[in-house]
């Protein structure tokens, strides 16, 4: 296992060497809070942070994306044709993506990057992205991603890793993406295996114990789906929902989105914009009825969709790395952990005396 | 404060083993520092889980209407003012709701105390006591007068008592005096038309269009907003800034004369829009031209759905 030291007075040199062959985006310090962000010549990233209020899943996805476009101007060569738009996707890189984040875009890719279907336009800009991930040394009240599959230190879906040890920080190469844009940036002064793996164990240790929330999700998928589906607690899980989207739109795993037309004049485009289960016109049909009619129907979906119908289909845990922030968002207080352990303790009506 | 959960407890108790009510809307403690969570109880026993303190900033009343069930309600000044608008506007009847009064000094702006504590660290736990707040972090423990960390309606609040209550759980608090709630709202209209063009549009354009403030809102009750209508489809639904600012603007007109300023959006809105400047503005137009404040009486509709001939007319004179 290859580790690479870089001296922290060192690694503007490095930043400035990958600005060329690279777009860079990191986590940059905003006037309410931090947010991801294309970096300008010479600026740093700020890694003091804690897990920023909307996900990095908009460089992948984002929130309005224009996808095709026509003109009904005769005058035009090719007037009356839909024309898919010619995306920018030269080599981005993101230095200081949280493990969450990353592994976020790699649970995503399921929905996007399937053997039946491929979404040309999300796949692309994955592939546009190297991950330069930050081993998350400061782990917010709400996180629990150590139960939901993940933690401050994986590396699942990053190209390199960065560990922040004080006054240097040590590197994981992890794919050969990761390993030639570090070559690029001229951080190639590898370091005993041994020493640098005692001095991340210690860290990421400390770093997992102050990770003090929890998920259980091991009785989720023996559960029965009609009988959770049909459980007594959602009446109460969402009451207080207020079905806004805050949660689906600051999730790094929620994916769903709504295609949209927008015309002016003799031209239009076509875009998809996020869309989220809590509105209720997300399933209105066309006659005008609606399968899931009231908030309670929505929420369930929500919590069913993460917790259930994702465990079953792909049997790789929960959709959900454990981020907290929906937990942080929303604005009544509704959170997985509590729904979850409702969920995945809910007793089986198979073995309940009826009476 | 929290000396009214005790109060508010044994009414709830009462109420549902007397059968004056199906269920209790009121707080439960929240998972998080300075979150409450809105909740029902249906059962005397349950009634224990109701709390009361600082964090309980959202708006009961939105959770009133369309319900079958005889209600009981937990209700802070700007809540009880809501619920008279819902009865003028008739969402709910008068004998439908049993009022519990909670007079209120106050709501805490999570944000604000987050952002005086961000350099020391994440908020673990908040207490309360003797109208101080105190919050404690792995390494930190800062104690603020209430008075210093409000939320911005709450400091301008002139309406802390229920207007309207079945019951009281404590003696009223006394209202504040000496207040202009619409300091800022003056100081915007006095930019000239370009500032205030680029005030409104700098301060939607963190803007993720996820309708919470819509939500949050016990106005906003329409089968359909505007904004989710699809024949015809009046608003584009990408992050488009003159959509951002159509939805925006027209909610707030649509709230116009009804609006209390219990500042639900603002505490709702994920990314922090102060969208009251909206809303403020058209509350003191409603008192400039119609004398009017929502939400304080049971008899007189909101100025903006009745006709009087004394009404203002200068123009279209």
């Amino acid at each position: 296992m290859k580790w690479i030291k870089i001296e922290k007075k060192d690694f503007n040199r490095g930043l400035s060497a990958l600005a060329k062959a690279y777009r860079l985006l990191g986590p940059v310090k905003k006037e309410k809070a931090h947010a991801f962000e294309a970096l300008n010549e010479g600026q740093t990233p700020d890694f003091d942070f804690f897990n920023t209020h909307l996900s990095p899943k908009f460089l992948v996805q984002p929130q309005s994306e224009i996808l095709f476009e026509y003109s009904l101007d005769e005058g035009k060569e090719d007037h009356h044709i839909l024309k898919e738009i010619q995306k920018d996707l030269l080599p981005r890189l993101v230095v200081g993506i949280r493990p969450c984040d990353a592994a976020a875009l790699l649970l995503v890719r399921r929905n996007f990057d399937a053997s039946k279907y491929r979404d040309p336009f999300w796949v692309g800009a994955y592939e546009s992205l190297t991950l330069f991930g930050l081993a998350c040394g400061a782990p917010c009240a709400t996180c629990f991603c150590t139960t939901a599959g993940g933690g401050p230190f994986n590396e699942a879906g990053l190209d390199a890793l960065l560990v922040d040890a004080g006054d240097y920080f040590l590197v994981r190469p992890i794919t050969e993406k990761g390993e030639g844009a570090l070559k690029t940036a001229g951080w190639e002064n590898a370091v005993d295996e041994k020493t640098a793996l005692d001095i991340v164990t210690l860290l990421k240790t400390a770093a997992e114990s102050r990770i003090t929330s929890t998920v259980e999700t091991d009785h989720l998928k023996n559960q029965s789906t009609v009988a959770l589906y049909d459980a007594p607690f959602w009446e109460d899980v969402s009451f207080s929902c207020i079905n806004c989207g805050t949660c689906t739109y600051v999730c790094p795993t929620c994916w769903c989105f709504d295609i949209q037309d927008e015309c002016f004049g003799y031209s239009g485009v076509r875009m998809r914009n996020w869309d989220s289960c809590m509105y209720p016109l997300f399933t209105l049909h066309g006659s005008g009825h609606n399968p899931r009619g009231t908030k309670l129907h929505r929420v369930r979906q929500r919590f069913m969709h993460k917790l259930k119908y994702y465990v079953d289909k792909y049997d790789d845990g929960i959709q959900c790395v454990g981020c907290g922030r929906c937990i942080q968002s929303c604005p009544v207080n509704i959170d997985i952990r509590k729904v979850c352990k409702l969920m995945n303790s809910h007793p089986d009506p198979s073995t309940v005396c009826p009476v | 404060m929290i000396e009214y959960n005790q109060k508010i407890r044994e009414i709830a108790a009462r109420l549902l083993k007397e059968g004056k009510v199906d269920m209790v809307i009121g707080f439960r403690k929240g998972t998080m520092p300075m979150m409450n969570e809105p909740c029902f109880i249906k059962k005397p026993e349950q009634a224990n889980l109701l709390v009361w303190d600082s964090h309980c900033g959202i708006n009961l009343a939105n959770y009133l209407y369309d319900r079958k069930e005889k209600i009981g309600v937990v209700a802070k000044g700007c809540d009880s003012r809501n619920i008279v608008t819902h009865i003028v506007e008739n969402k709910i009847r008068r004998e439908q709701v049993y009022i519990i009064g909670v007079p209120c000094t106050g709501m805490a702006d999570k944000r604000r105390i987050a952002l005086l504590t961000q350099k020391d660290g994440e908020i673990r736990e908040v207490s309360e006591e003797k109208g101080r707040i105190t919050v404690k972090g792995d390494k930190f423990n800062k104690i603020f007068e209430k008075g210093e960390v409000l939320q911005d309606n709450c400091s301008t609040c002139l309406h802390r008592n229920p207007v309207i209550h079945d019951e009281m759980v404590a003696e009223p608090v006394p209202e504040q005096t000496g207040i202009d709630p619409f300091k800022d709202v003056r100081e915007t209209e006095k930019l000239p038309p370009e500032e205030k063009r680029v005030f409104f549009k700098n301060l939607v354009a963190d803007c993720i269009r996820c309708y919470a403030c819509r939500n949050a809102c016990p106005l906003c009750y329409c089968p359909t907003c505007f904004v989710d209508e699809a024949r015809p489809q009046w608003v584009g639904k990408s992050v488009d800034p003159t959509d951002t600012m159509t939805f925006h603007f027209l909610r707030a007109y649509h709230c116009a004369g009804r609006c209390t300023d219990c500042g639900a959006c603002e505490r709702a809105c994920p990314v922090g829009i102060r969208v009251r400047q909206f809303t403020k503005k058209l509350n003191k137009d409603c008192l400039e031209l119609f004398n009017w404040k929502a939400g304080l009486t049971l008899d007189e509709r909101p100025p903006l759905d009745t006709y009087k001939p004394q009404d203002p007319n200068d123009f279209i004179r």
